[in-house]
């Protein structure tokens, strides 16, 4: 029997060694190529026939052949996974099967075509997205690629072969790859090509001839090279880092590029990852809010190109100031950067020129010690930011009927009042006009106001009137300079209405944090915290939100927790548990797993993350990134408090098990002395009895004793099982109809012989409703009860035992005559361990606690007392509800 | 006991504590019982088969195999009467083997005087019963033939759930019926939790019944397990 319970220790070894796999991260290989039919899946599966055969557990995740019949061959051998059919608008498309990859848990994954673009509704918009959840898992993963979809080498890609490519591959998911280049001279690939060696879809055909030009080919090589030979050097990094050999960053340089809704920005930001690549360095994206707000479209492209940046490795900073040069030095200086990234100003209005030759001016002035690069933004084509013609956009059309209108009035009213003022004055009224407007409209119903109201002026008012001709010069000199400064004015006014504007909604922010953190603040405990947090975000974001919290396991709960206002599907579970695992935001509207409905938040803290937020928008609209902003800083503001709460309890925890030594301490001493003493007793007897001498006589007192002591230690010992499972919670009450009066006298049955030395006087005030109580633990704490009395009050007097029930309380009285309780113990009695001053010896002060946790358990409470004409009296008090009233029927 | 050796009832001890299978025998076989012992459940039905005891003591707590399954085996093939032995904690264990057939239970630690008396009344129940039509004890009478039942020669009126109630007790008397099986006998068996008509109806009947209702002595109560009625010629 022994020997089964002993651990195999081959089973141990393999337990030991399979942990250790899971706590790494897998390898990751990737098969690089310059172009289609260079072999890489050749290679790769290959390469998977050789781990194959060096006993690894290799299964092909997924793998397309083109029908090539040597790379089938290949297959042979090797476990496939089936595939997943997933239904896209009536179309049956074939999918990796992540999860049965998960759960099959191979060592190595083979896992063709890196850059691909997963069938909407799958768990991760892209494939390396998947690739990036199995290495997690631990499981190696080898994969192919073709050069031009690495993310930096876009825009090199598209100068080189003019096409854009769609679907790209972040650096950063190359970071921690070996590359395996797989070569092949372009008049080799060619000559496959003319073959047909190569897969061409046929629609594409035309394009791939275009591409596949040897001049294409030589630089696509040139940079496929490159990028392995980038990766070459980084996993010599990485050895020398992980060797802890002193070299921080080779350069010691740090990047910063300034990021902006520009169109021109995306490059900037390629640029500088690949000079980060080549100098070895971290780099910064950092985007400074302006007063002045910007336009949705504009808000779009800036979140994508701020998503863009931490794609490829950047660490993302959002500032606010009011100059962007300012923002952008003041992030440099604290951030330690050495060189500042910034476009060189293209815009072709003489404005944007203006401004960006200040910037940089600026810039220029200040930057000090930090070296520049002015970025040559590349000619391309210029989607949306070309002037165009476009009212609406950003100011409703009644803002422009409300400026003409006001242009109507200010007519009327001067040409009621040109009579008696000058042409000149009236100039005032349309200016008064023009600034009132500004207060309340866009620029562009400023700017049209503005110019209106000069052309009005100049056709009603100045000579000649009713025509736009002006014949004098002090005319014309009026009519420019009042265009000049109604423009200005409402440029003005305009101007400060949107400052306005931004400031009430910066305001409107902090207040919403403020709100939150003072509301968290108050949170009792966990689930109140959840609690608050859902009502503060639904407040803030006008959207249904449900919160998981992180199970005591460490695992993300399988459930919303009952505060939510959505109950969480297991999808979107799953979608949530991705968040809470990677620590990064999930679901709709973000990178990952966007198929989901709500976008899931993790409230990251120091020692991980305590729980997800998810947040379900209504309608389509993609929050913008001042609602994104504020959503992370309620989740940083929520994980904190959370985490608070949590230390909180395990400190109370602490504090228990501190409190809960104590008692064990008393415990014992307690119980060594209550055991040892029937102990020695029962042994003296005992051996008295096996004596031949012992005199008949004294036999039966002997084995009295015996019996005595053995009953006491029995008392004992159930004392302090009752105790165990008090305490541990395991006394659940078996509620059942039962009659008080019926549990009393079993009661005063079971200790006849311990109260026989006592007079009992029963008083049960009829009618006794019955009670739900579990018969036998009240029994047992009407049991020490009535032992009590016996053991505490002297021979001869009374024990009163009494009940008597209210609408809906029944109480039952043990009353006696003893010396009572003395002052100032009655609050202590029901204690563990207490014993009262003075108390004869035997008993270790367990008996009423466990009067009080077995009635506890009931729902109902217990009372100590003293008398008045002298002794105790404790009561049990048990709840009463309505009685179910069984049909009775007459006599027969 | 005073029966030669020749009719010595035989009594089989199933438990696994040797210290009280020891004491168990010695008491026992001073008291003219012939006595076999087994030391886990396997043996315990082995020996059953091959001893025909007139009387099985079964501990609940055995190493091999739940002492209720012992029970159930042995129930299959055999009435033997069973009095089963268990610590204090575990009603549900009791009226587990109650439900299932065992005659009586008593629990652990307990006086060899009850012990004797427990087990001579098993035996007699267990003989076939003389098709007695009345019922005596104390002072209570019941004759079922004609459902009278008298107190010290005085007739009591009873509702026929309440003489349904304590024909059963009756028909039982010295051995403990658990609520379940008295609620299934006179209630029917979709009264299984029902156990507040239990109460009132035993209420009215030791108000019917009993000197002094708040101390009964004819119908006991086992807590937590069911009644039992008191068993005296």
């Amino acid at each position: 029997m022994a020997d089964d319970s002993r651990p195999d220790p081959d089973a141990l070894l393999a337990a030991i060694q399979k942990s250790d796999a899971a706590a790494k991260r897998g390898k990751f290989k990737v098969f690089l190529g310059m172009a289609a039919g260079v072999g890489k899946t050749y290679a790769m599966l290959r390469a998977s026939q050789r781990a194959q055969r060096e006993k690894i557990d290799v299964v092909v995740g997924y793998v397309e052949t083109h029908g090539r019949k040597e790379t089938e061959a290949l297959l042979a051998g090797l476990n496939v996974l089936p595939r997943r059919k997933v239904d896209y608008r009536g179309v049956t498309l074939e999918e990796m099967d992540l999860d049965g990859l998960l759960a099959r848990h191979p060592q190595l994954a083979v896992v063709d075509e890196l850059p691909h673009t997963n069938v909407p509704g799958s768990r991760h918009a892209k494939r390396y997205q998947d690739i990036i959840e199995l290495l997690d898992a631990g499981i190696d993963v080898f994969t192919t690629m073709n050069v031009q979809h690495a993310e930096s080498r876009v825009d090199t890609v598209r100068q080189i072969t003019g096409s854009a490519v769609q679907e790209t591959v972040p650096d950063s998911v190359l970071d921690g790859a070996e590359m395996e280049l797989i070569d092949l001279p372009p008049e080799d690939l060619l000559k496959r090509l003319d073959e047909g060696k190569v897969y061409v879809p046929e629609r594409a055909e035309l394009a791939m001839m275009n591409f596949f030009r040897e001049g294409n080919l030589n630089a696509l090589r040139e940079m496929a090279l490159r990028l392995a030979a980038d990766h070459v050097g980084q996993d010599v990094h990485d050895y020398l880092q992980a060797m802890q050999i002193a070299m921080p960053w080779r350069s010691g340089h740090r990047l910063l590029v300034a990021v902006s809704a520009s169109p021109y920005s995306p490059h900037m930001i390629r640029w500088t990852r690949r000079l980060a690549d080549n100098l070895d360095c971290p780099w910064l994206a950092v985007y400074v809010e302006q007063p002045h707000p910007i336009s949705e479209a504009d808000q779009e492209r800036l979140t994508r190109h701020l998503a863009l940046a931490r794609e490829l490795g950047a660490e993302v900073i959002t500032t606010a100031d009011a100059g962007v040069a300012r923002g952008i030095l003041r992030v440099a200086r604290q951030q330690n950067v050495t060189q500042i990234i910034f476009g060189k100003p293209g815009g072709a209005g003489i404005i944007d020129w203006f401004r960006g030759g200040r910037l940089l001016r600026h810039l220029v002035r200040e930057s000090g010690q930090i070296e520049l690069h002015i970025v040559r933004p590349e000619q391309m084509e210029q989607p949306e930011r070309k002037w165009r013609w476009n009212p609406g956009r950003e100011s409703p059309f009644w803002q422009y009927g409300a400026g003409l209108g006001v242009v109507g009035l200010c007519t009327a009213v001067n040409a009621l009042l040109f009579s008696r003022l000058g042409a000149e004055a009236l100039a005032l009224i349309y200016l008064l006009g023009v600034v009132l407007l500004a207060f309340g409209v866009g620029r562009g119903p400023t700017l049209v106001t503005a110019a209106a109201s000069a052309l009005m002026w100049d056709y009603f008012f100045l000579p000649p009137r009713f025509t736009f001709r002006l014949t004098h010069v002090e005319d014309v000199l009026m009519f420019g300079m009042y265009f000049v400064v109604a423009l200005v004015l409402g440029q003005f006014a305009s101007r400060m209405r949107w400052q306005e504007r931004a400031e009430r909604r910066r305001e409107a922010r902090a207040t919403a944090l403020y709100l939150l953190t003072r509301d968290l603040a108050d949170a009792a405990d966990v689930d109140d915290a959840a609690l608050r947090l859902v009502r503060q975000v639904t407040e803030a974001f006008g959207a249904k939100v449900a919160v998981l919290l992180r199970e005591p396991s460490g695992g993300l709960a399988r459930t919303a927790h009952h505060a939510s206002a959505f109950a969480v599907s297991e999808k979107e579970q799953s979608v949530a548990a991705w968040a809470f695992r990677f620590g990064k935001a999930a679901g709709r509207f973000t990178d990952n797993l966007p198929s989901a409905s709500a976008i899931y938040v993790p409230l990251q803290t120091n020692r991980g993350p305590a729980g997800v937020l998810g947040v379900a928008l209504e309608g389509d609209q993609q929050p913008t990134l001042e609602q994104r902003d504020l959503l992370d800083a309620y989740a940083r503001q929520a994980a904190l408090v959370l985490d608070r709460l949590r230390l909180d309890a395990a400190a109370q925890q602490a504090h228990l098990l501190a409190e809960s030594e104590k008692l064990s301490k008393a415990l014992l001493n307690s119980i060594s002395h209550e055991l040892r003493t029937p102990i020695a007793a029962i042994t003296t007897a005992a051996s008295a009895l096996v004596e031949p001498a012992t005199p008949a006589g004294l036999r039966g007192t002997l084995a009295l004793e015996i019996q005595e002591s053995a009953a006491r230690l029995n008392r004992l010992v159930s004392n302090l099982l009752d105790m165990t499972r008090l305490e541990s919670g395991n006394v659940k009450p078996r509620m059942d109809w039962c009659d008080a009066a019926d549990l009393i006298n079993v009661a005063l049955r079971h200790n006849e012989r311990e109260l026989s030395r006592h007079k009992l006087a029963l008083s049960l005030r009829q009618p006794l409703p019955l009670v739900r109580m579990d018969f036998v633990l009240v029994e047992q704490a009407l049991n020490n009860l009535l032992l009590n009395a016996a053991h505490y009050t002297p021979a001869g007097t009374t024990v009163e035992i009494g009940a008597s029930a209210t609408a809906d309380e029944m109480t039952i009285t043990v009353a006696d005559r003893g010396p009572g309780l003395p002052a100032g113990s009655l609050p202590h009695v029901f204690e563990k361990f207490y014993r009262v001053p003075g108390a004869p010896a035997g008993g270790t002060g367990l008996g009423l606690s466990i009067v009080k946790g077995l009635i506890e358990a009931h729902g109902g409470r217990v009372e100590a007392d003293n008398r008045p004409g002298g002794g105790a009296a404790f009561s049990i008090h048990l709840r009463v509800t309505a009685n179910p009233s069984p049909a009775l029927e007459p006599a027969a | 006991m005073s029966e030669s050796p020749s009719h010595q009832p035989v009594v089989l001890i199933i438990d696994d504590e040797i210290q009280m299978r020891r004491l168990l025998r010695v008491t026992l076989e001073g008291n003219g019982y012939r006595v076999f012992e087994a030391d886990s459940g396997q043996a315990g039905l082995v020996e059953a088969a091959q001893r025909r005891p007139d009387i099985v003591v079964l501990d609940l707590g055995l190493p091999d195999m739940d002492g209720l399954a012992v029970l159930r085996r042995l129930r299959e093939w055999s009435e033997t009467p069973v009095l089963v032995l268990s610590v204090r904690e575990g009603e549900e264990d009791k009226v587990g083997a109650l439900d299932r057939g065992a005659d009586d239970y008593m629990n652990k630690p307990f006086s060899t005087a009850e012990f004797l008396a427990r087990l001579r009344a098993a035996r007699r129940r267990a003989q076939p019963a003389g098709d007695n039509a009345v019922f005596v004890s104390g002072p209570l009478q019941v004759d079922f033939s004609s459902r009278a039942v008298t107190i010290k020669g005085k007739e009591i009126k009873l509702t026929p759930t309440e003489y349904s109630l304590l024909r059963l007790l009756a028909r039982n008397a010295g051995k403990v019926v658990t609520h379940g099986q008295i609620l299934k006998e006179v209630w029917g068996p979709n009264y299984g939790g029902q156990t507040h008509y239990l109460r009132v109806y035993m209420a009215h009947l030791r108000e019917k019944l009993e000197t002094d209702s708040s101390r009964p002595e004819l119908l006991l109560t086992e807590s937590g397990i069911g009644y039992r009625m008191k068993a005296e010629a």
